[in-house]
């Protein structure tokens, strides 16, 4: 359970967060429940998973953790202080070796105690447009979770805030919009799947020609 | 009167009219439909609460004197660059052109307002500004739709911060006969072009019937921009004895702020629409961005500027 310095710590960043994007969350077919959840976004700022934090109602932030690199987040003390006591990140290994922890199993873990997950499942920041192809992790706990609802959330301008290897953020205003839920399909193959996954999020997006 | 008397008196004025317009929202909110939603009666009532606000910020920022106006204005450029800047595409090539446009060069056109340097303050973006971001985003060696990026950028400048500028600036007029007056020009500028907006709006929900333009923007009518330009054109007649004019050049200046404020909503709209968006942002409840409040202000204020400075100083 987190202290009550790191509910202070965690409530501060979600108000600098919102101050500085002003960021509107827009429910699209969907609205803030307590369902065990995944919410998939799209990926291109560490700020990301504070964005979807700072959106979800207070009651919620507290079951929901977000899942993230550990490779980034383990280096250096404030880093792990904020991801594993503030955010009560899942931190899952991107490589997998032999004998590692299996971050599927990780993250199917904090389901079955009850936690919500944020997660983004191109597996790394997207410098250019548009979104990469999904790795195979929410396939895998989709089949696991028949039972979590899929949430897809689009994330609209972080990437240009903060873009990667950006020091000073520049201050534009960031939308976030939650689209409706997805189901897996019976005998869905796994491509399918996560194609599928990729289009309901791309379809979030607004047009920007 | 000295100024203060004469502010006092003003914002009374406005704040009695607030009043009134609350009671009558108050009043259709419960006579005419008591518990049922209206779309059209709801969003009146968000209106008149932001105006408010809206008006207790300016009355605040004249009390503070010449660093609150400067510091409100710069504020509302702000938010009114973030709004335009947020819809507008930009690549990761252009964000040292976006920190120099928000952090360098906002900053330092108010800051030439408040050591009254003019020369400075009327090129510094339309030639230094325009020659700084297009290098700036050029060391971001991407030349996906340079042009096209670096119009926009430069253009949001202008209107969101150049043209916007130019309210606090009317402080550094020197007007002779008019000495320590010059917030009530600040005063008569803002109440001409938004009461504009606002009888606009009536007159439209009120008379309208003849769609002005559908493919801009659907809510404008003839009735509407005829009305509402002829009755505020009336109010800034009406508030001559605060300014330096005469009650005729009163009413001519408060058409030109008129015609320029509607033609500012306008041309902000055709963007809108061409980007797909109804509101710049949802700031202001029941107005939508910043954007939607002031871009009457943005298209008028230089023209008004500029009146003052050739003929009255």
């Amino acid at each position: 359970m987190a202290t009550f310095v790191e509910q202070f710590v965690a409530s501060t960043l979600c108000l600098l967060a919102r101050l500085l994007t002003g960021v509107r969350p827009i429910w699209h077919g969907t609205q803030p429940d307590r369902r065990l959840r995944i919410y998939f976004a799209n990926h291109s700022s560490h700020g990301d998973f504070l964005l979807i934090w700072a959106s979800l109602p207070a009651g919620l932030r507290r079951l929901t953790r977000p899942v993230a690199a550990s490779d980034y987040w383990l280096a250096g003390s404030l880093r792990r202080y904020v991801s594993g006591r503030v955010f009560r990140a899942v931190l899952i290994d991107r490589k997998v070796t032999r004998g590692g922890r299996n971050p599927v199993q990780q993250m199917s873990d904090a389901l079955a105690d009850g936690n919500s997950l944020i997660l983004f499942p191109e597996g790394t920041r997207n410098p250019g447009d548009g979104v990469l192809p999904f790795k195979s992790g929410l396939f895998h706990l989709a089949k696991k979770h028949p039972e979590v609802e899929l949430v897809p959330v689009w994330i609209e301008n972080l990437g240009r805030v903060m873009p990667k290897g950006a020091f000073i953020p520049a201050p534009l205003l960031c939308t976030l919009v939650f689209g409706a839920p997805l189901q897996m399909l019976a005998d869905e193959k796994r491509d399918q799947f996560l194609t599928r996954a990729r289009n309901a999020l791309l379809a979030l997006a607004p047009d920007n020609d | 009167m000295t100024l203060n008397d004469t502010l006092i008196t003003l914002f009374g004025g406005i704040f009695a009219a607030l009043a009134v317009a609350s009671s009558v929202g108050a009043i259709l909110k419960f006579r005419l439909v008591p518990e049922a939603p209206s779309g059209t009666i709801d969003n009146l009532n968000a209106r008149i609460t932001a105006w408010w606000w809206m008006i207790g910020l300016l009355a605040a920022a004249l009390w503070i004197g010449k660093a609150g106006i400067i510091a409100l204005f710069a504020f509302v450029s702000f938010q009114s660059l973030r709004e335009y800047m947020s819809i507008t595409c930009t690549r990761r090539g252009d964000h040292r052109a976006l920190l120099w446009s928000f952090f360098v060069l906002l900053p330092l056109q108010y800051y030439l307002i408040a050591i009254d340097w003019y020369g400075l303050f009327s090129i510094l973006i339309p030639v230094y500004g325009f020659l700084l971001l297009p290098i700036s985003a050029s060391l971001g060696a991407d030349t996906t739709r340079f042009l096209e990026r670096t119009a926009k950028g430069q253009w949001g400048l202008m209107i969101c911060v150049y043209c916007l500028s130019h309210v606090p600036a009317l402080l550094t007029l020197a007007i002779p006969g008019y000495e320590g007056f010059n917030p009530l020009l600040i005063v008569f500028l803002i109440l001409v072009a938004q009461s504009s907006d606002v009888l606009q709006y009536v007159w439209g929900k009120l008379f309208g019937k003849h769609k002005l333009s559908s493919a801009i923007s659907p809510s404008k009518t003839v009735e509407g921009l005829v009305g509402g330009v002829l009755s505020s054109t009336a109010v800034g007649a009406a508030l001559w004895s605060f300014t330096p004019f005469t009650p005729w050049q009163a009413a001519f200046i408060a058409l030109t702020i008129n015609v320029l404020g509607f033609f500012g909503g306008f041309v902000l709209s055709a963007i809108k629409r061409d980007r797909g968006i109804k509101d710049w942002g949802s700031m202001i409840e029941g107005h939508g961005g910043m954007l939607d409040r002031v871009d009457s202000i943005s298209f008028s204020a230089p023209v008004f500027f500029h009146i003052v400075r050739f003929w009255w100083t």
